[in-house]
């Protein structure tokens, strides 16, 4: 897929996280709008995956360790064509398949089931560990938060993945320095991050989170004996302007002068 | 006779059997393997164990990984650290999605002895009691222990295994049934049904013949599944006795005396009472000590019939 089409389409999937966000009157507005790009890269340019087939055992793995940005996740699985378009605006209501937090059991195309911080690190472990000795050759994909790497079992997965070697898995780290209480250094610092991965034995990259060529690159550089860490730089609330920084947009439901405005802002970029 | 063992050893050796037999199984430890005795399988199968050091945690969360994986992870480390420290991973990335994750957590009770409180679980089957699609197994002696190993691998799902450190006599024949969620009637009688399970069987049935030379009819249910309970035998025990106790090695609340209590409420009229651990915390000592300490002995459990019976 050329990269203006990509282009377009992050757009478009911006508008389909405001939508749903906005129908469900709840949810993580900022940050699913922050990974936008790092899931696009993902899913159209680098993972093995079948949207026929959501179970194929060779696919690679993409789990959304940081599941709250969910609708970003929802939002590209129906794209691909996991399943109706329909189904994205009945998200968190009851008997949706999707639910408020991504659920393996419920919805096709999810990986694991993730919400509760620092757990989609280790099930990738797992499931790269998994992958090594079976001899499969997919990879594992986990996306995690910046506020979520003071969970300290992401540092137990961490230490563990270089530890068995784990040349087939990669962490992307959404970083876009805000939570729920205020920015990172405002809450707990993460310090040097990129350091910290290096030390645990991790090869590491930085790129703009929101550049899918860079992205797409980062994430398929994975060097033999090591798992691979991509430091992806993004701006919480990406795309909508009011959003855009704000730690206030991590769960906050959306108005409907606010969806109006956000709306606009986003159809007006594709238009344009 | 087959010989007395330590639960953890039959654990061990049962996992190295069902590997040899079931290429799917991996065994997962967190720096324990020489005290869950996972380093029989482990000496068998290097290339199948996974050592996670000392956190139970990320082993629980990658043991997800591995089942999602269409393997068959069995993770141990002590009851406590697996069932307590790593509680909001079983309960989030295993039993939420049904992964086909089974635990074998050994030193799990007062019988730990002598490194006392910190180390003796004593509310892990409360805490996997309430989580939607957990099975529990509770095994009283080293063939139960291996029954409960191979029953665990055939169910798809997650499966705590509940395993004692003491060396214990064999109590149980090989050709008794293990069907998961039915309890087995190891005694029958009509005056009292002593519900016990795991290493509290054997003092049932001692405290079962000590009530007979008493002239009292004392039957005792091994429940080497606590879920799904065997409400059908529980209803039918409450029918034909007068009393009912039930007796563990975990607290009183939310275990086994809970789960038979929620049974009988409201729909069985029975005397019944609960022997445990009394809402407080163990301590060091050799179990035999602990468990006289604790009002756990066959005495204990005699007396508490008795009581019943006589009100």
């Amino acid at each position: 897929m050329d990269n203006q089409v990509l282009l377009e389409k992050a757009n478009a999937i911006r508008a389909d996280i405001i939508e749903m966000l906005f129908r469900c009157q709840s949810g993580h507005p900022g940050g699913s709008l922050s990974c936008v790009e790092i899931l696009i890269a993902l899913y159209y340019k680098v993972a093995k995956v079948d949207p026929a087939n959501p179970s194929w055992g060779q696919r690679d793995r993409i789990v959304l360790s940081k599941g709250h940005g969910c609708p970003t996740l929802y939002a590209i699985l129906a794209d691909k064509g996991y399943f109706p378009r329909e189904d994205l605006w009945n998200l968190r209501q009851i008997d949706s398949h999707l639910q408020g937090h991504p659920d393996m059991r419920k919805t096709p195309g999810v990986d694991a089931s993730t919400g509760s911080l620092g757990q989609g690190a280790s099930v990738a472990v797992g499931l790269a560990l998994a992958a090594k000795y079976k001899k499969a050759g997919y990879k594992v994909y986990a996306i995690l938060g910046d506020g979520e790497t003071q969970e300290g079992m992401v540092w137990e997965a961490a230490m563990s993945a270089a530890h068995y070697k784990l040349d087939n898995l990669v962490f992307i780290l959404d970083h876009n320095g805000l939570q729920i209480d205020g920015s990172n250094d405002q809450v707990m610092s993460l310090g040097d991050i990129m350091a910290k991965f290096q030390a645990f034995g991790f090869e590491c990259k930085r790129v703009d989170g929101h550049d899918i060529d860079q992205i797409a690159s980062a994430v398929s550089a994975l060097v033999s004996g090591k798992p691979l860490f991509v430091l992806a730089e993004t701006i919480k609330g990406k795309g909508v302007s009011f959003m855009e920084n704000q730690a206030g947009w991590h769960g906050k439901p959306i108005n409907a002068e606010e969806y109006k405005v956000a709306m606009n802002e986003l159809k007006g970029t594709q238009n344009g | 006779m087959a010989e007395s063992k330590s639960l953890r050893v039959a654990y061990g050796e049962a996992l190295a059997e069902l590997g040899a037999r079931n290429g799917k199984v991996v065994v997962l430890d967190a720096d324990l393997s020489h005290a869950t005795m996972t380093s029989i399988f482990a000496a068998k199968f290097p290339e199948r164990f996974f050592n996670f050091g000392l956190a139970e945690a990320n082993m629980m969360g990658a043991a997800a990984g591995f089942a999602h994986s269409e393997l068959i992870p069995f993770a141990s480390t002590f009851a406590l650290f697996g069932t307590g420290r790593a509680y909001e991973q079983i309960r989030n990335s295993i039993s939420y999605p049904n992964a086909n994750v089974k635990f074998g957590l050994s030193h799990s009770g007062l019988s730990v002895g002598e490194d006392g409180a910190s180390h003796q679980s004593i509310e892990d089957i409360a805490l996997m009691r309430v989580l939607p699609g957990m099975t529990i197994f509770v095994p009283c002696d080293p063939i139960e222990t291996r029954k409960a190993v191979f029953a665990a691998a055939a169910i798809d799902g997650p499966v705590y295994i509940r395993v004692a450190r003491p060396v214990i006599d064999v109590i149980t024949r090989e050709e008794t049934p293990f069907i998961p969620g039915k309890a087995n009637i190891m005694r029958e009688g009509t005056d009292v049904c002593i519900m016990a399970t795991g290493l509290m069987v054997k003092d049932a049935l001692k405290a079962a013949e000590q009530l007979a030379v008493k002239g009292i009819s004392a039957g005792v249910v091994n429940f080497h599944t606590i879920k799904p309970l065997d409400e059908e035998c529980i209803l039918t025990m409450a029918a034909k006795c007068k009393a009912i106790v039930t007796v563990e090695e975990h607290s009183i609340i939310g275990g086994l005396g809970s789960a038979v209590a929620e049974v009988l409420a409201g729909r069985a009229n029975v005397k019944f009472a609960r022997l445990g651990i009394k809402d407080k915390f163990g301590r060091s000592g050799k179990p035999v000590d602990l468990f006289k300490a604790y009002g756990l002995t066959a005495d204990d459990i005699e007396k508490q019939c008795l009581v019943l019976v006589q009100l």
